[in-house]
């Protein structure tokens, strides 16, 4: 069995509650309110510029909003504050003078996991670069350290997957490699919340689509806006 | 104890980035051999003159190659945004302060160490006699420097301007440091050594007062 293979893992969820996010006198999000229900995939579309990476931020508790309220429902491990949350954002967050297999193990044992070692090797070959792994990620193509990337967000099975624009960097194989993980994550009940440009073999993958335009949602599939207009209108 | 053993793994990390690319330890070493070499061949100092303004001579060097080796100690973090990788994994923020400040207090102390025997030698001050007391000097106030210049560090790195505003900040922050490191480090350079118990208790005191706003406030300085 694989990371990516798991068995249903403990669902979790996360709900915007008035999100407000000001830069001195500009809005990147203004009063957005959003429930992503527990084991949900929701794609988030919008213009550059619209507040989608500032969200996802917000959900991953590395920018505190301006105002309103960031909740998270999950069964499970009552000692933890968070639920397990793993983050593919626009830069890699690995170090390029660790190899791939240093960068996990690393991670994997700021994260307390067992078997660090066992644990990144295994995620390494799901993410195609078990031939690799002893090589700096500075020697690494944009393709192949995004693939490092999304290794370390998988690191700790996580319940809340965000991902800002997974497929930079992925040639046409990676990204049906990347949809297969996400389409086994979201099977086994993981939630994913990702920000995308356009329709892909990703996009595809959501059960759920929220447009974003000046910091505001103003098309979501759950109000009957149909998908293919709110990823198509991203878009272009 | 996840405190520690994320400080170890963090100062693991760091000592194998700057082993691969050798970018702090080349630059301080070379800019406190120039000011050393050139200083001793502008002045030509005798012994005399040596012990007098040998050991300003030296915190001086020390200080200024700091604030070239504290600079990318954060920035080194925002290239693939790996500083907010570190605070998504690691539960208590304060072992990312604690291990830049371990490893920073290091190259510090190891740049110190390889750069003093050039100085014995050029400036005719014999130190192997305090040697012990200057480590315990060098120690104390190298971690003073590294306490106040690692959280300088960490709220430059997301200003803008951050080239100036470190050694703007720090320098003036760390005057009560060079002052006493100064002091105790040239009764140790005299004639007749002695250990300036004051200076030392000054900078032990120095040290745990910014330490605990370290502990304290550090995660304000790690946002964004």
């Amino acid at each position: 069995m694989t990371a990516t293979d798991q068995l249903q893992i403990d669902r979790a969820g996360i709900r915007f509650k008035n999100i407000e996010k000001r830069y001195g006198s500009l809005f990147a999000l203004r009063r957005v309110s959003l429930d992503v229900a527990e084991g949900e995939c929701l794609a988030l579309a919008g213009r550059n510029g619209s507040g989608k990476t500032t969200l996802l931020r917000i959900a991953a508790r590395l920018v505190r909003p301006s105002s309103g309220a960031v909740q998270y429902t999950w069964q499970g491990d009552e000692d933890c504050a968070t639920p397990r949350t793993g983050f593919v954002a626009h830069a890699t967050m690995v170090y390029d003078e660790l190899t791939a297999e240093e960068n996990l193990i690393l991670f994997a044992r700021l994260q307390g996991l067992s078997s660090p070692a066992a644990l990144a090797e295994k995620l390494l070959g799901e993410v195609g670069l078990d031939e690799r792994r002893g090589s700096l990620v500075r020697t690494f193509s944009r393709g192949m350290r995004q693939r490092v990337a999304i290794a370390r967000a998988l690191l700790q099975q996580p319940q809340i997957l965000l991902l800002d624009e997974p497929a930079t960097g992925l040639d046409p194989e990676g990204v049906a490699w990347l949809a297969g993980t996400l389409r086994k994550l979201r099977d086994g009940g993981c939630t994913l919340l990702m920000s995308l440009h356009g329709e892909s073999a990703i996009s595809a993958l959501a059960t759920r689509a929220v447009r974003l335009d000046a910091g505001s949602i103003v098309a979501d599939t759950q109000q009957g806006a149909e998908m293919h207009a709110i990823l198509e209108f991203a878009g272009g | 104890m996840s405190l520690l053993s994320n400080t170890g793994a963090l100062l693991g990390k760091e000592l194998r980035t700057e082993f691969r690319s050798r970018e702090l330890l080349m630059t301080t070493v070379i800019f406190i051999l120039m000011v050393i070499v050139l200083f001793s061949f502008t002045f030509d100092p005798t012994s005399a003159e040596s012990r007098k303004f040998g050991a300003g001579l030296l915190w001086l060097a020390f200080l200024f190659a700091a604030s070239l080796m504290l600079q990318p100690c954060f920035l080194r973090e925002q290239t693939n945004d790996t500083l907010s990788a570190l605070r998504l994994t690691v539960r208590d923020p304060f072992a990312i302060l604690l291990a830049k400040l371990a490893a920073n207090t290091l190259f510090l102390l190891v740049t110190e160490l390889l750069m003093l025997p050039v100085f014995a030698i050029l400036y005719n001050v014999p130190v192997v006699r305090v040697f012990g007391q200057l480590l315990l000097v060098f120690f104390l106030g190298s971690l003073g420097v590294s306490i106040a210049g690692t959280a300088l560090s960490a709220i430059s790195a997301q200003a803008r301007m951050r080239e100036l505003l470190l050694p703007v900040l720090l320098l003036p922050l760390l005057t009560p440091v060079l002052v006493a490191s100064t002091q105790v480090t040239a009764g140790l350079l005299d004639v007749e050594p002695f250990l300036q118990w004051k200076g030392v208790g000054f900078l032990a005191v120095f040290d745990v007062v910014f330490l605990t706003a370290l502990w304290l406030f550090g995660e304000y300085l790690l946002e964004e």
